[in-house]
């Protein structure tokens, strides 16, 4: 069995391996030592003790991927990802498992007398105790890529708002760059709102949109060409003066789409086309 | 020519209703051109709508003849319009850059009576 004696070390010393691991966690200086509690500190450490043991118990020297670790593992990434959630850096992260080695290797050194054992030993220990801590990096890493992932979805989702204007015009007001993963969200929900709605004129309100390049153009063309196969007309609105500036110096060809400086001229413009008008009372 | 190749040819008033349900091949779309045009001369009809409402699929092929018989109508004096198209598939043929110039579209049938001269079009011939 391999990795025997890092087990018979842990056994025998347990409680003060712990206290002298635990004691070296608080003594790091790092910025978010003081976000975890010592008594949670110490339960974490216990349990993760614990499950190295159950862990080196069951080893059969296939490294930390085997079945044997997972136990150890899954404590492990759920602690990388509270932590990741936390703010801690990866490397605080890592230093959870790899501050276990002093102590453990203190208890090595002067339990084993021969050399080359102890040289083979403390290799084992840190080849263990290393991937331990690279797969607390990984762990923490992906759950903060998960949160990039879901932000960038709950963005999209934000940015693309279909609204009901009047009976049959729909308006989409564009906020910030269009790339094609948006338009197609933006055809995407603007087509079936046209469906649902039966609206015959949607407006497409860029005033948010920062700056409008051939690649944006060519994205706003296609919305207005796939709406257009639906049957809808569509209004492109809140050019600003230096976007229709921009427009015709890059020589970008809006074809026969009808455009309107601000939304309240498209809408107007909208009503118009219906056949509505809008009238003051008389009352002021 | 068995008979589920034939796209029937509905006239109501003075329109010519084409609901196009299954997937086209070259020799339907011959036939379509050939009824449509021999149709519209019978009838005297002004207007075509193309009802597209069932296909999920629409290709090169098909946009071509949707183009090819709105061309057609017109020489006979009579105005195309293609209606019913799904947002999927209107997705596709932009992306394929199949944007359909000179096609008239709308939403649904009602739609395209009204934008074909309003319902008085579509009324019976008395």
């Amino acid at each position: 069995m391999a990795n025997s004696a890092l087990l018979d070390v842990i056994e025998q010393h347990e409680s003060e391996i712990l206290d002298e691991w635990t004691a070296l966690q608080q003594r790091s200086k790092s910025s978010a030592t003081g976000m975890i509690g010592a008594e949670q500190r110490r339960r974490e450490s216990a349990d993760f003790l614990r499950h190295v043991v159950t862990g080196l118990q069951k080893d059969s020297g296939d490294g930390i991927e085997a079945p044997a670790w997972d136990s150890a593992r899954d404590l492990l990434g759920d602690l990388s990802r509270s932590r990741a959630r936390q703010g801690f850096t990866p490397s605080e992260t890592a230093m959870f498992v790899l501050s276990l080695k002093q102590p453990l290797f203190d208890r090595l050194s002067s339990s084993l007398k021969d050399a080359p054992t102890l040289a083979r030993e403390l290799w084992d220990a840190s080849r263990l105790l290393d991937g331990l801590g690279l797969y607390t990096t990984e762990v923490h890493q992906k759950g903060r890529e998960d949160v990039i992932r879901r932000q960038q979805q709950e963005l999209l989702e934000l940015s693309t708002p279909v609204i009901r204007l009047w009976d049959g015009i729909l308006a989409v007001p564009l906020i910030g760059t269009l790339d094609s993963a948006r338009t197609q969200v933006v055809m995407e929900s603007l087509l079936s709102q046209i469906v649902t709605t039966g609206a015959s004129i949607a407006v497409i309100d860029i005033t948010g949109v920062p700056t409008v390049d051939t690649l944006v153009a060519q994205h706003l063309l296609k919305t207005v060409s796939a709406a257009r196969l639906m049957g809808a007309d569509c209004i492109i609105s809140g050019i600003r003066p230096q976007i229709a500036q921009t427009i015709v110096h890059l020589g970008v060809d809006l074809g026969d789409v009808t455009t309107k400086a601000s939304l309240a001229e498209a809408f107007r413009h909208a009503l118009a086309i219906k056949g509505l008008h809008v009238q003051a009372d008389g009352r002021e | 020519m068995s008979g589920i190749d034939v796209i029937p040819i509905l006239r109501i008033g003075e329109l010519l209703l084409v609901t196009i349900q299954v997937d086209m091949h070259d020799r339907m779309a011959m036939q379509l051109q050939e009824d449509l045009t021999d149709r519209i001369v019978e009838t005297n009809a002004k207007g075509v709508l193309i009802d597209i409402s069932a296909l999920e699929v629409v290709d090169s092929f098909i946009g071509r003849m949707l183009a090819n018989i709105t061309s057609m109508s017109r020489i006979l004096d009579a105005e195309t319009v293609v209606v019913g198209m799904r947002p999927a598939v209107a997705i596709t043929l932009v992306e394929l850059g199949l944007e359909l110039p000179g096609v008239r579209t709308a939403l649904d049938v009602d739609r395209g009576i009204e934008l074909l001269g309003g319902p008085a079009l579509g009324r019976p011939k008395r």
